[in-house]
């Protein structure tokens, strides 16, 4: 008999070997795995795991179809709620979600939901189950600005309900963070995400790419001119913050989305067109997903990578499994330090970063403890390059060129949680562009919950 | 799909191309860019609009091919596509937005163009010069045979002044010397308008702040997407960190830090782009010429 308080281990690529590529990380259960980690469920009566879900994913149902190997019913119970499995059990930061409240991970190890949750959209992927295309049209036109996931759900939902869709992108593939931010291995481009954007064109929705909203056409050119009767705003929060400390514009600092779009978005590391960093020693500021990725993939390229970090390593956002694969590759953590100056030589490239020791102090109004300077511990980093990840905050261009569409302080569109609705007539919005960056399972909710409003909208107007 | 309907070559290495871009001629003004990939995974290469023609939703480039992605573009041909071409991007000039216009007959204006960067000086030339506004224009060039759209030009500025870097055709100097002289002959200016390589704006700025005259400059930076995501473009402007693809590319060229915007150019330099350096410094490329979009 297993020990049940265990996981079924997974498979991956070692980490000296994957140091050194970019083939996904994480090689996922087989069905064997699948139906062994299934078992150790316990099919709670009052599931926690459901409310730990941003979208309550029946999980101990699917689950249970799993244990009697029906995935195709799996796959029909996640797809209840969820339109990107196959993303969300690769990304979702599950120890803080449905794993987190898992009564299993009381006295062992939580279920292994994320990664079930990935096997299940896996099997059905490669077993050609993909969603229904509508029988009927309604006629009526709507456009999504934005194929991240929170506009791809919602394209796809409302394509379900018969609405003719459109989704207009400013990059040149559809995608979002999903093509341009997350890296290969952790996310397959090829294998899952065009697998996901084709199944949304499947089900007759047009990804118009290369559209900058508020440039080429404005959300009233779309309404007036294109007889679009809705819009659905998903643009993301792609705005890359820089600390503003002297030094910051020599050569050799980049913005973790400049490294990860051009690894990521235009292929770099198969050695396209773009060029990229080759740093010998890279510097990555900050602590969450996108510094993860932006330290791996410079560590793929061939760097000694150190991430610096303002807190403990308790208070580092990114997910957890993350860290741990990021660990193993052999990245340094150098923790409680936050950078105070960039340092040049004569010609105006990265010779090094200084940095001030930090001790944690009051918690803030994020609950985390405060990290607080520690005078006098200033001291120097060496490095060629330095990578910032400080997070990102929605871009104006939408915004300042639509009129009546309200937004907070921050830039984010003000819209109802519950559906989405904005300050402008027939249009919704939802994901990082409403609340900041956050996770691809909360904006794939929203364009969910603005589906329905805006079909909830249509039926009012009759 | 975006087609090329029409390639020229306008001098040795400079080419013209006409592209099919409903999307970008929408709505482009004169001082915008569009952003063109040649082919799939290739790089997003950012082209300020020459021209363009809204009824045939046609967009004008004019480029210079420097290293292997402006060399993928120049081996298009009519009929081919490109993979991607997407605009307008960044805002207009603001001589160039119809508001503005009251405002714009005010001013005395001169533009001064160098090398590639006379096509979209001529964008602006000729907008102004169909809204009522003539305005001077020096343009200049490294030689005689780098020169194009003269006869364009003459027809829609004010009055134009040709210099030639070695004195091949017309006044022998360039765009600085000619402005001087004619600031010595009397002309007076209050707006200025210079685009061509950094180094070239750099040197109207300092003259034009001896002379006092207003200064705007087109700069093109290092870009990715082009809409503000990567921070790559960043500028230091009046002290304060911009970035060129939304908060331009047009700027007080009397607050941009120069410098660090060449330092910043050497970016990929290191890597890829030192073998296409060495073949482009071999030849055309000494910084300063006027006539390279290399360094612009
Ligand atoms: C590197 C990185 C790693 C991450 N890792 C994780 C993770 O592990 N787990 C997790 O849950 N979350 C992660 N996130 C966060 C997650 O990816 C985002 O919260 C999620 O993608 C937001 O989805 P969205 O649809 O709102 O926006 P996005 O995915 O940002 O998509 C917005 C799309 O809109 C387009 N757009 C923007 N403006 C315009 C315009 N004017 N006109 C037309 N199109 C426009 C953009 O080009 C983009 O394609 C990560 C983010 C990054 C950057
Ligand atoms: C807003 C804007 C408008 C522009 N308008 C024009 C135009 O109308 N006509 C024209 O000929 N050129 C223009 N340029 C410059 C043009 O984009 C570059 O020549 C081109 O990107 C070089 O790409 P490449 O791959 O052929 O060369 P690469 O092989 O990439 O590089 C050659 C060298 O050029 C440098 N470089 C890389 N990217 C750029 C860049 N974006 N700008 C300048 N140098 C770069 C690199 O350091 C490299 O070493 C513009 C640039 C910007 C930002
Ligand atoms: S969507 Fe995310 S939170 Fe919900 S069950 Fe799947 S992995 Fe867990
Ligand atoms: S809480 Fe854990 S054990 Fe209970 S149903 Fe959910 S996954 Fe199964
Ligand atoms: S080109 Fe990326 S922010 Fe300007």
């Amino acid at each position: 008999m297993a020990d049940m308080t265990k996981r079924v281990p997974i498979a991956e690529q070692e980490p000296q070997v994957r140091a050194h590529n970019f083939d996904e990380v994480c090689l996922g259960y087989t069905e064997e795995e699948a139906v062994e980690e299934a078992k150790r469920c316990l099919n709670c009566k009052n599931p926690r795991c459901v409310g730990g879900c941003p979208v309550s994913i029946r999980i101990p149902e699917f689950i249970h179809a799993v244990t009697e190997r029906d995935f195709k019913k799996a796959y029909e119970i996640i797809s209840d709620s969820s339109s990107l499995p196959a993303v969300c059990g690769r990304v979702c930061p599950q120890e803080t979600q449905c794993e987190g409240v898992c009564i299993r991970g009381i006295k062992g190890e939580a279920v292994a939901i994320g990664k079930l949750e990935r096997f299940v959209a896996d099997w059905a992927r490669e077993n050609g189950i993909h969603p229904e295309p509508p029988k009927e049209k309604n006629g009526h036109k709507v456009a999504v600005i934005g194929s991240g996931p929170s506009g791809l759900t919602c394209a796809g939902d409302l394509a379900k309900m018969g609405y003719d869709v459109t989704i207009f992108e400013a990059l040149q593939k559809a995608g979002g963070v999903l093509v341009y931010g997350i890296p290969e291995f952790r996310l397959p481009k090829d294998k899952v995400v065009a697998a996901e954007v084709n199944n949304v064109k499947g089900l007759g929705v047009d990804i118009e790419t290369d559209v900058v909203i508020g440039k080429s056409l404005t959300i009233d050119d779309l309404m007036e001119e294109f007889g679009f009767e809705a819009v659905y705003i998903g643009s993301g929060a792609g705005l890359p913050r820089f600390m503003g400390i002297p030094g910051e514009t020599a050569n050799g600092v980049f913005s973790a989305n400049e490294v990860l779009t051009r690894s990521n978005l235009m292929k770099a590391y198969e050695d396209k067109d773009t060029p990229i960093i080759h740093g010998k020693k890279v510097v990555v500021v900050g602590g969450g997903n996108v510094a993860m990725d932006a330290a791996r993939t410079a560590l793929r390229l061939g760097a000694e990578v150190h991430i610096v970090y303002r807190r403990s390593e308790k208070e580092l956002p990114a997910r957890a499994e993350e860290v741990h694969h990021a660990k193993e590759e052999g990245i340094h953590f150098d923790l409680l330090q936050n950078p105070v100056e960039i340092l040049a030589d004569d010609k105006g490239w990265v010779k090094g970063i200084r940095v001030i020791k930090m001790q944690l102090g009051e918690p803030d109004a994020s609950g985390r403890r405060r990290p607080v300077p520690i005078e006098g511990s200033e001291y120097e980093i060496d490095c060629d390059t330095v990578i910032m990840a400080l997070g990102t905050s929605p871009n104006p261009l939408i915004a300042s060129t639509t009129k009546g569409l309200d937004t907070n302080k921050k830039g984010c569109i003000l819209a109802k949680e519950e559906d989405g609705e904005t300050s402008k007539t027939a249009v919704y919005a939802g994901g990082d562009a409403v609340t900041g960056a956050a996770t691809v399972i909360l904006a794939m909710g929203a364009g969910k919950a603005a589906a329905k409003g805006i079909d909830a909208y249509f039926k009012n107007k009759k | 799909m975006y087609e090329i309907v029409r390639k020229e070559q306008l001098a040795s290495n400079i080419l013209l191309m006409d592209v099919k871009a409903p999307m970008v001629t929408h709505s482009c003004l004169p001082g915008q860019f569009i952003i063109a990939i040649a082919e799939e995974d290739g790089e997003r290469i950012p082209l300020t609009i020459c021209d363009y023609d809204r009824e045939k939703q046609l967009v004008t480039i004019v480029f210079q091919p420097i290293g292997e992605s402006t060399e993928k573009i120049a081996k298009l041909n009519v009929g081919d596509s490109f993979h991607d071409f997407v605009g307008p991007l960044g805002k207009p000039s603001e001589l160039c937005i119809p508001e503005n216009l009251e405002e714009t007959k005010k001013k005395h204006i001169v533009f001064i163009s160098g090398g590639v960067g006379t096509a979209p000086v001529y964008c602006q030339v000729k907008w102004l010069h169909e809204h009522g506004v003539d305005v001077d224009v020096i343009q200049g060039s490294r030689n005689k045979d780098l020169l194009f759209f003269e006869d364009k030009m003459r027809e829609a500025a004010g009055n134009l002044y040709v210099c030639t870097d070695d004195g091949s055709y017309e006044f022998h100097g360039m765009g600085t010397d000619r402005l001087q002289a004619l600031w010595d002959e009397g002309k007076r200016y209050d707006w200025c308008v210079a685009i061509g390589p950094m180094i070239m704006m750099k040197f109207v700025c300092k003259l034009t702040e001896k002379l006092g005259i207003h200064t705007v400059v087109s700069m093109n930076p290092i870009m990715v997407d082009g809409t503000g995501m990567c921070g790559a473009c960043r500028l230091i402007v009046g002290g304060e960190v911009k970035f060129a693809c939304v908060d331009g590319p047009e700027f007080d060229g009397h607050k941009v830090d120069f410098d660090k915007a060449m330092q910043r150019m050497q970016q990929y330099k290191t890597e890829e782009g030192r073998k296409k350096l060495e073949y482009e410094e071999g030849d055309t490329h000494h910084g300063g010429c006027g006539v390279c979009g290399g360094d612009k």
